[in-house]
């Protein structure tokens, strides 16, 4: 007789259930929240911004399955986490740039900032911010040329820091020079609450990082409350994508729920610096990676008081 | 200052459909029982009969073994048929009175009590005798929790109506066909503490309970029924203290230093049997649930009895479970096998055909900060667990390892399927050993 009685069960510290989501999951929601600037890049920039776009994921896929090989160790480019940082970069770079800049900077974002480090999880600065500024020093006139069919000259920011006007709707709009995926506004918001939604991000560090940037442009640009020009810095560069999509990388931002807003205000204030004294009209990715160095250290400094250690205030009466 | 709430927690499925429509069934055992020395926190029993004894039901069988212990009654009558070490859902061998059950359920005299006439002595005396323990899982005995060093300090006695674990719904049915017994064993420990309030603190998706409870205390001043949000652990003690009193208290301190005593439904329904009708601790309501069991529902335990005469009363096994849980899926035991005895804590047998912890292997930790979320305690789960694989024992307590409460939310939310729990609480069993052996 089978009463199913006389099996050995399953044992395992509790609990015993497990919410839903997966890291692979996560990176899947945070892909799918790409997609929009992904396509209005295309769409803007036309056929060789697709190429890179796959070209530079592909790279970043196949880098990570390659090392995983040669070091023998579990292949984990089905987490998705690959693709995202391969998005990512090929979001930051010109729609113009040859394709071997995608390659060269895919490899370098996964092999050494990332799978060096130890791999998901262990890298200190976003994968994708490391390599577009590895690229940035090392291919500076590639990096910096945003010509295109549909745009010549400069990128609003730069016109912006030149002196010049600049059509504020284009901008959020993303009618723009600039690198594929930065420069529609609308696009990436629409990502951005996608993942809001999905709680994959909360507006700790976005809003921290948007509201104090805000606040350091009012005190030190000199323009004082000037909405037209405050939009367009908000529009303007890559502040929309690093807020809502890099910044926000749980690898490389704080876990502690204070050490996000430091970090956040960190970013603002770098970003405002370096966008008004540096010498270029950008500072995004600057900004976010030395934002990464300062995680350990905002993280011990911002360690939560555990329940019941705070002094207990007595009640009145 | 009832806040109803409390940071961080989470929302697991809450399974308690399956059984918490049935009404409860007495189950009449047959065959052996098992009696464990150690049901409690503190130290074991003492065997005060030997084998060949004849024990009748209510007889005491062991003595408590010191201030914190408590005694263990027969909870049918039969013969000693000795006293050995039984495997118990822990998984440790603990030493055991077998009692052959004959059958009769012959029964000792029980003396009832006119709780008004008791002075509070008399009636701590009689918890202490009745052998009543902690039965929400904790084990610790009830005489000693309502005996603390200033009474008259005492402002809130919290009955613990919460009953957070999903699938767990035996506190419900009890609320709902004996709901008089519960309010009547508040009264008996509120007359322990002159210048307490009691709170009957429920979930909120109980609506029926807070109902039942809010019409019999209408005319009782001294107690309220507070709706608490519903969220898992809104039934562990700091927590529950923290939403109906907005007090809180941290591992080295008691409920009692902040004014609180909190006690299970079952424990204060155990309290009134004991002052009331003199009888001791010898039933409790046990879940028998989960996709595995072919009729779910709630059942009238005599303690001793096997877990697998449990499962038979359920109607049996659907098919072979993959895993079996004494307790609720967040805080309860693994079992490897069912042949152990239903003890004073045991409240829920849950049988699931499918492990979620096995299914899937964990991957590494990117720092989501899930489980800072989600943690009740405030603390870092995923840096404690690391420091706890590294066996980095004095960073773990520098970050206040030692304030966790096992609830298991981290583990839960967890996308990367750590084992953050299972590892924080084997390091607080290294230190929390340490300090006893020092």
């Amino acid at each position: 007789m089978d009463n199913h009685l006389d099996t050995m069960f399953r044992v395992s510290s509790n609990p015993h259930v497990r919410a839903k989501d997966t890291t692979s999951r996560i990176m899947l929601y945070v892909v799918i929240a790409l997609l929009p600037a992904t396509l209005f890049g295309v769409f803007n920039f036309g056929f060789h911004a697709l190429l890179l776009v796959i070209i530079t994921v592909l790279t970043t896929v196949l880098a990570e399955y390659i090392y995983d090989r040669c070091m023998k160790k579990k292949i984990t480019v089905t987490d998705f986490s690959a693709v995202v940082t391969g998005l990512l970069l090929a979001l930051n770079l010109p729609p113009k740039a040859p394709l071997w800049i995608g390659v060269i900077g895919g490899a370098f974002a996964i092999i050494v900032v990332k799978m060096l480090f130890g791999g998901l999880g262990q890298n200190f600065m976003n994968p994708a911010l490391g390599a577009r500024c590895f690229l940035l020093i090392s291919f500076t006139s590639i990096m910096t040329n945003f010509d295109c069919d549909a745009y010549t000259g400069a990128t609003p920011l730069a016109a912006i820091k030149a002196g010049e006007g600049v059509n504020v709707l284009d901008m959020v709009i993303g009618r723009t020079a600039g690198t594929i995926g930065e420069t529609s506004m609308i696009a990436i918001l629409i990502g951005a609450v996608f993942l809001l939604v999905m709680k994959v991000i909360d507006l700790k560090v976005p809003a921290s990082y948007l509201i104090s940037f805000v606040v350091f442009l009012l005190l030190f640009s000199g323009r004082g409350f000037d909405v037209e020009y405050l939009v367009s810095q908000l529009a303007g560069g890559g502040l929309m994508l690093g807020a809502f999509f890099m910044a926000t990388d749980y690898v490389t931002r704080p876990i502690t729920d204070k050490g996000q807003y430091v970090f956040g205000v960190f970013l603002g204030i770098m970003t405002g610096i370096f966008r008004l004294f540096g010498p270029s009209a950008e500072g995004v990715s600057y900004a976010i990676i030395l934002g990464n160095l300062l995680v350990p250290l905002i993280e011990n400094v911002t360690r939560p008081t555990a329940f019941g250690k705070k002094k207990v205030k007595k009640e009145a009466g | 200052m009832a806040k109803l709430t409390f940071g961080g927690g989470v929302h697991p499925y809450d399974g308690k459909a399956l059984s918490k429509d049935k009404p409860m069934k007495t189950i009449i055992p047959t065959g052996e029982m098992v009696y464990p020395l150690s049901q409690h926190i503190g130290a074991p029993a003492v065997p005060v009969v030997k084998k060949g004894d004849r024990v009748l039901t209510g007889q005491k069988i062991a003595e408590a073994g010191g201030f914190v212990s408590a005694p263990i009654y027969a909870t049918v009558s039969g013969t000693v048929k000795g006293i050995e070490p039984r495997r118990v859902v822990t998984g440790d061998l603990i030493n055991s009175i077998i009692v052959d059950n004959d059958g009769l359920l012959e029964e000792v005299a029980y003396t009832p009590h006119e709780p008004d006439k008791l002075d509070k002595k008399e009636i701590i005396e009689l918890i202490k005798e009745a052998g009543i323990v902690g039965m929400g899982g904790a084990g610790f005995p009830t005489h000693v929790k309502l005996s603390p060093k200033e009474p008259e300090k005492i402002e809130y006695v919290i009955a613990n109506c919460a009953e957070c674990e999903p699938y767990l719904t035996s506190d419900y049915r009890r609320m709902i066909e004996e709901p008089e017994k519960l309010v009547e064993g508040l009264k008996i420990i509120l007359r322990l503490f002159d210048n307490a309030q009691g709170i009957l603190a429920v979930e909120d998706n109980k609506p029926d309970c807070v109902k039942i409870l809010t019409e019999m205390t209408q005319n009782e001043p001294k107690i309220s029924v507070a709706a608490l949000k519903t969220k898992y652990p809104q039934g562990a003690e700091r927590q529950i203290i923290y939403a109906t009193t907005g007090r809180e208290i941290n591992s080295k301190m008691l409920p009692a230093d902040a004014g609180c005593v909190v006690d299970n439904v079952d424990t204060i329904v155990a309290v009134y049997h004991a002052v009331k009708e003199g009888k001791p601790l010898m039933n409790r309501i046990v879940t028998v649930t989960g996709d595995a069991v072919n009729d779910p529902r709630n059942f009238y335990v005599r303690i001793g009895m096997n877990y697998k005469d449990l499962i038979e009363e359920a109607g049996g096994l659907k098919c072979t479970p993959e895993k079996i849980v004494s307790g609720g899926p967040m805080m309860g035991f693994a079992l490897f096998d069912l042949n152990v005895p239903t003890t004073k804590t045991a409240s829920a047998l849950l049988c699931l055909t499918h492990d979620e912890v096995s299914a899937m292997e964990p991957t590494p930790c990117i720092n989501c900060g899930r489980c800072v979320a989600a943690c009740p305690s405030r603390l870092v789960p995923t840096r404690l667990a690391v420091l706890s694989e590294h066996y980095d024992e004095e960073g773990f307590v520098a970050n206040d390892g030692m304030e966790c409460v096992e609830c298991g939310c981290c583990s839960y939310v967890c996308p990367a399927k750590r084992h953050l729990t299972q590892a924080i609480k084997s390091m607080r069993k290294n230190v929390l050993g340490k300090r006893k052996k020092a």
